[in-house]
């Protein structure tokens, strides 16, 4: 299916928790509100015609000067060969989001990867630690307002 | 040894004054002297073939750079390794940690006395010398548990533990091997057993003409004894890519060393004692002789035949991948055991009826 | 005699990070019932460089090496990937000769990683030789690279618009006796590691992973391939000419066991050598003459926009987020690692299987550490 095609079944379907659509980019992505995330995943999964069954990608952006974080999400079908981006917005100050885990199980990793380097925090992931960094680092290091702490247990960063 | 003290004692007018306990100390310590120094050397060889073994099937070279073609590369490694430092680790069991090398060193270099080399090179003819040899050979099993428990490390710990199940399960098979060569010969002396065997190959106990249920004895018999020196596909207590180092994980310096020469000695151990139960000892096509010439001729016999299997465990064991413990232990209790046993009731039935 | 006072203890055991088996600095904490393993937790993040980071702060062609450095065995895959992402959003057009060189590159280096896989995998199974006879044949390729561009291990080569270096006639004629050297060791490969009977019985019907559960994991490359699933980005959603090649995409068929045992991936590597071989020899025939790179600006400022570029890795699905606001860096860089998503699944398969089995199917999943944690 083309992008328009899903575009328009998506917003038949949850009509106005389909925010935004851009076809301009390269990559043309659908913006979606943060609180229907799950349904509108677990459509796009097991509706027969879509069968995204594949979500290779998530990925968290920070845009401080609009005071959001936007999670990213690249999902594909193996069946139909066609591909989508959803993307939701979320505040900056209280980045959360409902977790995906449920409908896809590669999201675990991929999920908690997100919320250590951006601070994005998922509800309802079963495992929610940090993946790459310590346990007991602090701050989350791709928000453009990041600032490299002096020191990691009395070991100098500069 | 024993014979050539009594010559001495009653000979030599100097030592008819001494008291010939003090005489008999001394030829101990000189006979374990020999096999110490002939055990060393061995060991100091076979490593150098080993690595070089393994180069040349790893289409490589081996050592090359100490001496000429790396021939001292081995004697460098020996001396690096007594002059490391001997850490002994704060956590560990003290007393079973410094023991276990020893004790595994022990269990392999004492069988030695009882190996004869021609039919008057040897140090001791010891009237029940296999069953020696077999009830020596289990101390290394204590020894390797000991290293396991007491150096503290849960890698050492299943290295320990999955030795002595190894252990466990293949002295049996080679138990039986043996006995089915006792069958034939009636005598626990490795003399009797060599010299039950004619001085052509087909006279031997390999041969499926002399007897075909030796002939899968000598199979069984090795196959254990490769899982006994705990060599590849047998190697699970050292699995350097599973358990890191096994049992000696935590060993370094001369204890590592004891340990290493513990395996190599044992390695030798089974191939000479493979090469004098089946395969003739020091019998061989070579032409008869007596006195130092026919002990010659035995010795080069029983050491190019153990050189060969020393070789083939070499090849195997660059060649084989690993097997996994539950197969390990299947391999001889569900094949090896009862095809054992139902050697030894054929080599009975065979003897009682020719 | 009362036996009560006797129990068992589950044992909990570091894998690692430090152990001979775990490719780098994998921590696998295992649970242990003697032999038996009830569960595997993967820890990860001791080799973490803030790639995405140092992505942010670097000028767009200056961030190529760095992805040399995420899996550093399939290094120009990487750099292709990236490119093919900058070129996308900057509408750069390739000449046809650099991409045939990529190509080229591309499938040396992953017959080169793939190679280091077989080592491995043989030597974590206990098997020694293998890993010689793997390096010996990577050392022929990395000879070739050397003479191509002079670099061994991180190679550099894709360049943003094109290729480093072009290739001589001599240097073709040397990967043309690779391959037909590569072809007849093969075979030696097999017999000393694939069809092995010890071999084969540690890894038939070990760390069998369903299709289906392959796909809800996000499993790709050879492991989503083992399982049975035919996708190969090269073929499904091409690349650099890739869909006008003639090569077969290997798929794991059960042939030792069950389809997705730890075998089959192997198996699927190994074959994924010969598929190389036969790309790398068309690509060599029909390369044209002509400029190896585009006219690039050197100061390179992408349009406002982000693409998703994603390339079939020896290890997997690389994907590269790109997003850009118009300036001369990355404004976002996400890099979608395929050992990463891979590694995810040891949780669900490492349980209920014995310890050296646990290696076993880590080997098989085949990762690098390096593009794990980035």
């Amino acid at each position: 299916m083309t992008f328009e095609e899903i575009y328009t079944l998506l917003k038949g379907r949850f009509g106005d928790k389909i925010l935004e659509k851009n076809d301009e980019n390269i990559d043309p992505y659908i913006i979606i509100s943060p609180d229907a995330i799950v349904q509108i995943m677990r459509f796009l999964k097991h509706e027969k015609e879509l069968a995204f069954d594949f979500l290779s990608c998530i990925s968290g952006v920070d845009y401080p000067d609009e005071g959001i974080i936007e999670t990213v999400y690249h999902i594909f079908s193996y069946l139909k060969g066609h591909k989508l981006v959803i993307k939701v917005r979320l505040s900056r100050d209280n980045p959360i989001v409902d977790s995906v885990t449920g409908v896809w199980r590669s999201a675990d990793w991929l999920e908690r990867e997100v919320y250590d380097l951006l601070g994005v925090k998922f509800k309802g992931h079963p495992n929610l630690r940090r993946i790459l960094l310590p346990e007991d680092w602090e701050g989350h290091p791709l928000r453009k307002d990041y600032q490299e702490p002096a020191e990691y247990h009395g070991i100098p960063n500069k | 040894m024993r014979e050539l003290i009594e010559y001495l004692l009653t000979h030599v007018p100097l030592l008819t004054k001494v008291p010939s306990i003090f005489v008999y100390a001394v030829f101990i310590l000189i006979g374990a002297g020999v096999v110490l120094g002939y055990i060393s050397v061995m060991v100091i060889i076979w490593v150098y073939l080993e690595r070089k073994v393994a180069g040349h099937i790893q289409a490589r070279y081996g050592p090359m750079r100490v001496g000429p073609h790396g021939i001292l590369q081995t004697i460098a490694d020996a001396i690096k390794l007594f002059m490391k430092e001997d850490i002994i680790i704060p956590t560990s069991h003290k007393v079973l940690f410094i023991i276990a090398p020893f004790l595994v060193f022990f269990g392999a270099f004492a069988p030695f006395v009882v190996l004869p080399y021609s039919e008057s090179l040897y140090l001791s003819k010891m009237n029940v010398g296999v069953f020696y040899l077999l009830a020596l050979t289990a101390f290394e099993v204590i020894g390797i548990i000991m290293a396991g428990w007491g150096s503290n490390n849960k890698w050492a710990l299943y290295g320990g533990m999955r030795h002595a199940a190894q252990m466990i399960c293949y002295e049996l098979p080679m138990g039986i091997s043996v006995l089915t060569v006792v069958v034939f010969t009636g005598s626990l002396t490795l003399h009797g057993i060599t010299n039950a065997q004619g001085w052509l190959p087909w006279q031997w106990f390999i041969s499926p003409l002399k007897s075909p249920f030796t002939f899968i004895a000598g199979f069984v018999f090795y196959i254990a004894g490769l899982a006994a020196t705990k060599r590849v596909p047998f190697d699970l207590p050292e699995a350097e890519s599973e358990l890191v180092a096994g049992y000696h994980a935590e060993y370094s310096g001369m204890r590592f060393a004891f340990f290493f020469l513990a395996e190599y000695t044992a390695m030798y151990l089974v191939c000479a004692v493979t090469s004098l139960l089946f395969l003739g000892g020091w019998n061989g096509p070579l032409p008869r002789a007596q006195g130092w010439l026919g002990n010659l001729l035995g010795l080069i016999n029983v050491l190019s035949k153990t050189y060969f299997l020393l070789f083939v465990m070499l090849w195997l064991r660059w060649t084989l991948p690993r097997l996994r413990i539950d197969q390990l232990l299947s391999t001889s209790l569900k094949y090896l055991l009862p095809i054992s046993l139902g050697a030894l009731l054929g080599a009975a039935i065979q003897s009682a009826i020719f | 005699m009362s036996v009560d006072y006797l129990h068992t203890h589950e044992i909990l055991v570091n894998m690692g990070p430090q152990h001979p088996s775990t490719h780098g600095v994998l921590r696998l904490v295992v649970k242990t019932d003697g032999e038996w393993v009830t569960e595997t937790q993967p820890y990860i993040g001791y080799l973490h460089r803030c790639a995405e980071k140092i992505g942010e702060s670097v000028e767009y062609p200056q961030f190529v090496p760095y992805t040399d450095r995420l899996d550093y065995l399939g290094a120009i895959n990487n750099n292709l990937c990236y490119c093919l992402a900058v070129e996308r959003l900057a509408g750069i057009e390739v000449p046809e000769r650099a991409t045939y060189l990529r190509v080229i590159g591309a499938e040396l280096n992953r017959i080169a990683s793939h190679l280091i896989s077989y080592g491995t995998f043989g030597m974590e199974t206990g098997a020694f030789t293998p890993f010689f006879y793997g390096f010996r044949e990577r050392e022929t390729i990395l000879s070739i690279f050397e003479k191509w561009f002079g670099a061994r291990l991180t190679y550099h080569l894709c360049r943003i618009g094109g290729v480093m270096a072009d290739i001589t006639p001599e240097i073709a004629q040397d990967i043309r006796d690779f391959i037909k050297t590569m072809r007849a060791v093969w075979d030696d490969y097999n017999t000393l590691l694939s069809f092995n009977e010890i071999f084969v019985r540690r890894t038939a019907d070990v760390g069998v992973i369903p299709p289906e559960m392959a796909i809800e994991y996000g499993l790709t490359g050879p492991c989503l391939r083992g399982s049975g699933v035919k996708w190969d980005l090269r073929k499904n959603d091409p690349y650099c000419f890739y869909d006008t090649f003639d090569f077969d995409i290997p798929v794991g068929e059960g042939l030792m066991g069950t389809v997705g045992d730890s075998w089959d991936r192997y198996w699927v590597r190994m074959r994924e050598i010969i598929e190389s071989t036969k790309i790398i020899e068309q690509a060599l025939d029909r390369m044209p003459e002509g400029a190896i790179r585009a006219k690039v600006p050197k100061i390179l400022k992408l349009p406002k926009g982000e693409v998703y570029v994603r390339c079939e890795n020896p290890r997997g699905e690389l994907g590269f987020y790109l997003v850009s606001d118009g300036g001369t860096k990355p404004y976002r860089l996400k890099i979608r690692a395929p050992s990463f998503c891979n590694l995810s699944i040891t949780n669900a398969i490492c349980k209920d299987c014995l310890l050296a089995d646990v290696i076993v199917i880590v080997g098989s999943i085949d990762i690098v550490l390096g593009e794990v944690d980035r």
